[in-house]
């Protein structure tokens, strides 16, 4: 066989053993290898303290919205907390496919009342959401809070498995963990829980509201629930934490569905600081602060004033 | 108007139809933008399943399967009476699935494999056409002994089955893998176009989330194996196996409209043969069917003779060239009758096995309102319309689970989503009452009317955090969504490895409160194997698949 037709014969073969050798060499990996799309950032949306204003204020008004207004202007009003062309997110609880009256979600008047507020003090614009337990289209659906929120102006945006990024939240439990691509893009963030019997933490308000930033199989944490929440309260810190305690629900929460369970208070809060918030919310079900085991490792863990009443508390009226 | 403007009328009523029955299946899905304004109860805009009520073999099947014809399947009579004089329009000028065997089988196989003599031969009529005769037959047989079968073969529900459970889910997640695959490449213009086929399709084609169903293999295969027969012959489905097309061939014994065969004018060209649909003799010189005429009209486009004309009272004159058209359907009486004795037996058969009356599996959980078992399986059409519209992904075809005879019936697998408590979307959309419609009181319940279950919920101790791992959890609890709640909490004292005693709440049901909604085990952290678990003891629907004395009453 002459030279020339030998390697015409074996070229082909010849070169295909060479792409084939090379690709494995260069995608040869010892190491066990994981894509990642890690973001590290820590979430925190505070204002400056002003040790002029109270940390806390608290409004009672069977007219939801005044209330809210009356609680707001007692912290500083919203100029102190959205300035100008800031990116707004609201985020009540919508986790149940429940109706307003049921109480197992916030109260709509008082979001489509907040989303106004930051609009007109300038805010670019205003995100609400939240990661729901139930469909999150009949969550957003029957909790009214979807048509609360457009009607206002703000974009009501349903969570997508799109829409989480990875993100290291550097806690003792919570790590790496998926979060809702809205609350990372933000400025400015308004946390607007509502007050709820809870079992195993015995009451959902603020800090436990933000699970609500989380997706993945978050049901898992209630293994170290308390830490959990702390851990997630250090990363997360809101501009202002709203708590809607219109009405609380004293039994069968977080989803309630009895009227029979609510206990009708007419009371709105604002807070900067969120374990004081919660340390005062839980009065409302016959508890303190210091008996419920995530607020008071949050006061250890310097989150926030167990003992709000020494600390800057008004009830406006 | 002429034949050309005719034919072109019924291209036209093809197209339309068929993307009126896609986008029905499309709008069969929880939307998003609704009309919020307090209302308890959510409903669909539009009357989705009325194609599927459109179906005579639909209203015939369930009609000997149940005895009433539901809702609206009376509307099956627009279709079925024009047929009766006209004959099977309905094949020609409507059938979605009819359509979509006729774009592929003139896509390639006529332009390319077969032309000619070749496809001048494989376009007359043909003995293996009897065989959906026959398969009509069988069907009519289980139908009146309850087995609606039908369904399986019928080409609406088919269609509806494939698209809704199989093409659309799997075109989501190839979108999706597009997008990822363009973005992981890392180069921007490339991400962006990913980006753009993915927000193209998801505002256009795409359900709200990907849905994933149980056991789609098989619908697909099925689906894709109709689709490529026609590259065996034109449209053998409708031609030779749809129960539908044979319904409406009977139906067409007494037409008084038909192929009017001039064979003066005639000079044996055959192109009337090269364009026929239905494989139905349109030829001078043999017989012609009007069991198996499709009125597609190509035979009276394609004769540049003019000896081809459809009309009312065509002659039925033998003459020595051309033998009159028949409008008897070409099966063998004993054949038909050992079909129909055939499908009788087949319900006997099914029910002497080990059947859900002894051997009730604890899996199938049937959607809310369900009927009752037999009457579930004879008016059930597998349509699948009932899993797409579920919004959490709860409800899929069975494979063997129900048995054979309840293939592709639908059942809830609680571990991919769960009965959402105030929704009735899945009775709202069934065509045929297999789940019936149920009112808002009449699921959740209230003072006078207990609530519809669907069967109860059971813990595993053995993978329970609280029960096995002295660890808490209580997410079950939390996502119970009756008031009060089903699934209670006791503070009980367990031990951990060095023998500390460790306070945990520990989980209980109480099956007289639970619906068997599957929250509880949707929502259970221990991933692959729930520590609880719901089966079907305890649905409403059935007088003797129960636990409590109690509870029948509650």
């Amino acid at each position: 066989m002459e030279r020339r037709e030998f390697i015409k014969k074996t070229g082909p073969a010849v070169a295909l053993a060479a792409v084939s050798g090379a690709t494995g060499l260069v995608f040869h990996n010892r190491d066990t290898a994981r894509s990642s799309n890690l973001v590290a950032k820590t979430a925190d949306f505070q204002v400056p303290p002003d040790p002029s204003l109270p940390i806390l204020t608290a409004a009672t008004n069977p007219d939801p919205v005044a209330a809210l207004r009356a609680a707001l202007d007692g912290i500083g009003g919203i100029e102190r907390f959205v300035h100008p062309g800031e990116a707004v997110v609201v985020k009540p609880n919508v986790g149940w496919d429940r109706t307003p009256a049921q109480g197992a979600n916030t109260n709509p008047l008082l979001v489509s009342e907040m989303v106004r507020l930051c609009l007109a003090a300038g805010a670019d614009r205003v995100t609400v959401t939240d990661v729901s337990c139930n469909d999150p289209r009949r969550s957003f659906l029957r909790s009214g809070i979807k048509e609360a929120g457009e009607t206002a102006g703000a974009r009501v945006m349903l969570p997508s498995p799109e829409d989480f990024v990875e993100v290291d939240l550097g806690g003792v439990v919570l790590t790496r963990w998926p979060v809702l691509r809205h609350f990372v893009e933000a400025d400015r963030l308004i946390n607007m829980p509502i007050v709820k019997q809870h079992s195993l933490t015995r009451c959902t308000v603020g800090m436990k509201n933000l699970y609500g930033i989380l997706g993945g199989r978050r049901n898992r944490l209630h293994q170290e629930i308390d830490q959990s929440i702390v851990d997630l309260a250090a990363f997360v810190r809101p501009t202002l934490t709203v708590v809607d305690a219109t009405r609380v629900m004293l039994r069968g929460g977080p989803q309630g569905g009895s009227l029979d369970d609510l206990s009708i208070e007419d009371t709105v809060m604002c807070a900067t600081d969120q374990v004081a918030a919660d340390a005062r919310a839980v009065e409302l079900l016959g508890l303190s602060g210091r008996q419920v085991g995530h607020i008071a490792l949050a006061a250890r863990s310097g989150l926030g004033s167990l003992d709000y009443r020494n600390s800057g508390y008004r009830e406006m009226v | 108007m002429t034949i050309q403007g005719v034919r072109n009328l019924r291209r036209a009523s093809q197209v339309l139809f068929f993307l009126i029955f896609f986008w029905l299946i499309l709008k069969t899905t929880f939307e998003v933008d609704f009309n919020p304004s307090e209302a308890s109860e959510i409903r669909l805009p539009y009357p989705v399943s009325i194609a599927l009520e459109f179906d005579p073999l639909v209203g015939l099947m369930t009609l000997l399967a149940s005895g009433t014809l539901y809702k609206g399947l009376l509307w099956s009579l627009v279709i079925l009476i024009p047929t009766i004089f006209l004959g099977r329009f309905f094949c020609g000028w409507i059938c979605p699935l009819g359509s979509l065997n006729h774009w592929l089988s003139g896509f390639r196989s006529e332009r390319t494999s077969r032309r000619g003599k070749k496809l001048l031969e494989s376009n007359r009529y043909k003995k293996y056409q009897r065989i959906k005769y026959y398969v009509l037959f069988f069907c009519l047989g289980a139908a009146l002994f309850g087995s609606l079968q039908a369904g399986l073969l019928d080409p609406l529900p088919l269609l509806a089955r494939s698209i809704g459970t199989a093409v659309l889910p799997t075109l989501h997640s190839a979108a999706l893998a597009v997008a990822s695959f363009a973005s992981g490449t890392g180069i921007g213009p490339i991400a962006a176009v990913g980006a753009g086929f993915y927000d193209l399709l998801s505002l256009t084609l795409l359900p709200f989330r990907q849905a994933h169903f149980h056991g789609i293999l098989l619908i697909s295969l099925v689906f894709v194996t109709i689709l490529a027969l026609n590259r065996v012959f034109t449209r053998l489905w409708c031609r030779g196996i749809c129960p539908l097309g044979a319904m409406l061939g009977v139906f067409s014994r007494f037409a008084i409209f038909g192929l009017h065969k001039d064979d003066k004018a005639c000079n044996e060209c055959n192109r009337c043969l090269l364009a026929c649909q239905g494989a139905d003799n349109p030829n001078v010189g043999s017989q012609w069917r009007q069991s198996e005429c499709h009125l597609c009209l190509n035979c009276q486009a394609a004769c540049p003779e003019g000896a081809l004309k459809f009309k009312f009272f065509p002659s039925k004159v033998s003459t020595q060239t051309n033998p009159a058209g028949t409008s008897k359907v070409d099966a063998s009486r004993r054949k038909l009758v050992a079909s129909f004795i055939g499908g009788i037996a087949l319900v006997p058969l099914f029910r002497a096995g080990d059947a859900h009356e002894v051997k009730r599996s604890p899996y199938v959980v049937r959607p809310p309102g369900s009927l009752p078992e037999d009457d579930f399986l004879g008016r059930c059409i597998r349509c699948g319309q009932c899993m797409r519209v579920c919004p959490n992904n709860a409800l899929h075809p069975t494979l063997l689970e129900s048995g054979l005879e309840g293939l592709w019936t639908p059942f809830l697998i609680a571990k991919i989503g769960y009965c959402e408590p105030t929704c009735t979307l899945c009775g709202q959309v069934c065509p045929t009452g297999a789940i019936s419609e149920l009112a808002f009181n009449q699921k959740v319940g209230d003072e006078e009317t207990p609530p519809n279950r669907i069967g109860t919920a059971f813990f595993d101790r053995g993978r329970c955090l609280p029960w096995a791992m002295a660890t808490p959890c209580i997410v079950c609890e939390e996502w119970c969504p009756t008031s009060p709640k089903a699934i209670y909490l006791r503070e009980e004292i367990a031990f951990d490895r060095q023998g500390n005693e460790v306070s945990v709440k520990r989980p209980h049901v109480d099956p007289a409160l639970c619906t068997g909604c599957g929250a509880c085990e949707y929502a259970c952290p221990v991933y692959d194997r729930k520590a609880i678990y719901i089966t079907s003891v305890g649905e409403s629907r059935s007088e003797t698949n129960q636990i409590l004395l109690e509870r029948q009453r509650t």
